[in-house]
């Protein structure tokens, strides 16, 4: 096993903190003898992307702050975005759910990879490094009904591709998420009240 | 504590104060609609730069390589076709014949 993690601490690791890219983040670091403070950084900066998702869905949860902050630890890209019902509230039976699948693959995939990896080979030989993207991209495509929020799409593209090659990991999408800041504008602020009273819900 | 528990134990740490925040400090609240109309377009903007920096970068440089190539024939299955599981296991089907080459 690479950088000193043994295969039960991989699969811990995988079962408490389910991050892929922040494990992979951090375990370079160690491998190639980085300190632990590195490592941690560098796995916060991959997972910030997860704070303005945990800001969006905060208003769905309910139950007391306990329970609320159980119900965000669900919070990944792929269920994340699913749960997403596109009028800014989100299905947190459907997040919940999902992630419990997700949960159970992840977990279970780092178990085969820490204990038979080096019989099955690299796994990008499969092409799997391009699962996820490729499933994105098919939530996405959902996602663009709306002119704006093709613009916006194409924004936050275009912001994470410019600060790959000058920020750390992590930096590019935490940054690319400001896109939605255009929803501020007043156009955009028409159209969510005029909608919310079309569906006769006056909040 | 070994490296790689301190590691661990520092991540898990971070990771769920990170995932708290929101709904904590949000939970059960009455949308404005300044933050309904962000959180509309929050997921166009982050899943194309999810998109974007899987498919056309590695590590801290950009690069065409095979898994460009493969969620770029993912797309257009998906687009074509909806199919999500086609998509899917096309891109990674691609993705595998290009590096192969």
């Amino acid at each position: 096993m690479e950088a000193g993690f043994s295969p039960l601490a991989a699969i811990v690791f995988s079962a408490i903190v389910f991050a892929g890219s922040a494990q992979f983040a951090s375990i370079s670091i160690v491998g190639a003898g980085g300190g632990a403070g590195a490592a941690v950084a560098a796995a916060t900066l991959m997972n910030s992307r997860f704070l303005p998702m945990s800001a969006a869905v905060g208003p769905s949860f309910s139950g007391g702050p306990l329970k609320r902050a159980a119900k965000g630890q669900t919070v990944v890209d792929a269920s994340w975005a699913m749960s997403s019902r596109g009028d800014g509230t989100f299905d947190e039976h459907l997040l919940i759910g999902a992630s419990a699948i997700a949960y159970a693959m992840c977990v279970s995939g780092t178990a085969v990879g820490a204990i038979w990896g080096d019989k099955l080979g690299d796994p990008s030989s499969f092409g799997l490094d391009a699962i996820f993207p490729a499933f994105f991209f098919g939530l996405l495509l959902n996602e663009l009904r709306s002119r704006r929020a093709r613009g916006v799409a194409a924004l936050g593209a275009a912001i994470a591709l410019v600060l790959v090659p000058i920020t750390p990991p992590g930096v590019p999408v935490l940054v690319a998420s400001l896109a939605s800041l255009v929803g501020l504008s007043r156009r955009a602020r028409a159209e969510v009240l005029e909608r919310q009273e079309a569906e006769g819900e006056p909040r | 504590m070994s490296t790689p528990a301190i590691v661990i134990a520092g991540c898990c740490a971070i990771t769920a104060a990170i995932k708290a925040v929101g709904p904590v400090a949000l939970g059960g609240r009455e949308l404005p609609t300044w933050f309904t109309s962000v959180v509309i377009l929050l997921s166009p903007a982050l899943l194309a730069a999810l998109v974007a920096t899987q498919a056309f970068a590695q590590g801290d440089h950009l690069a065409l390589d095979a898994d460009t190539a493969g969620v770029a024939a993912g797309g257009l299955v998906i687009w074509r076709t909806g199919s999500i599981i086609a998509c899917v296991v096309l891109a990674a089907a691609v993705t595998a014949a290009v590096r192969a080459l």
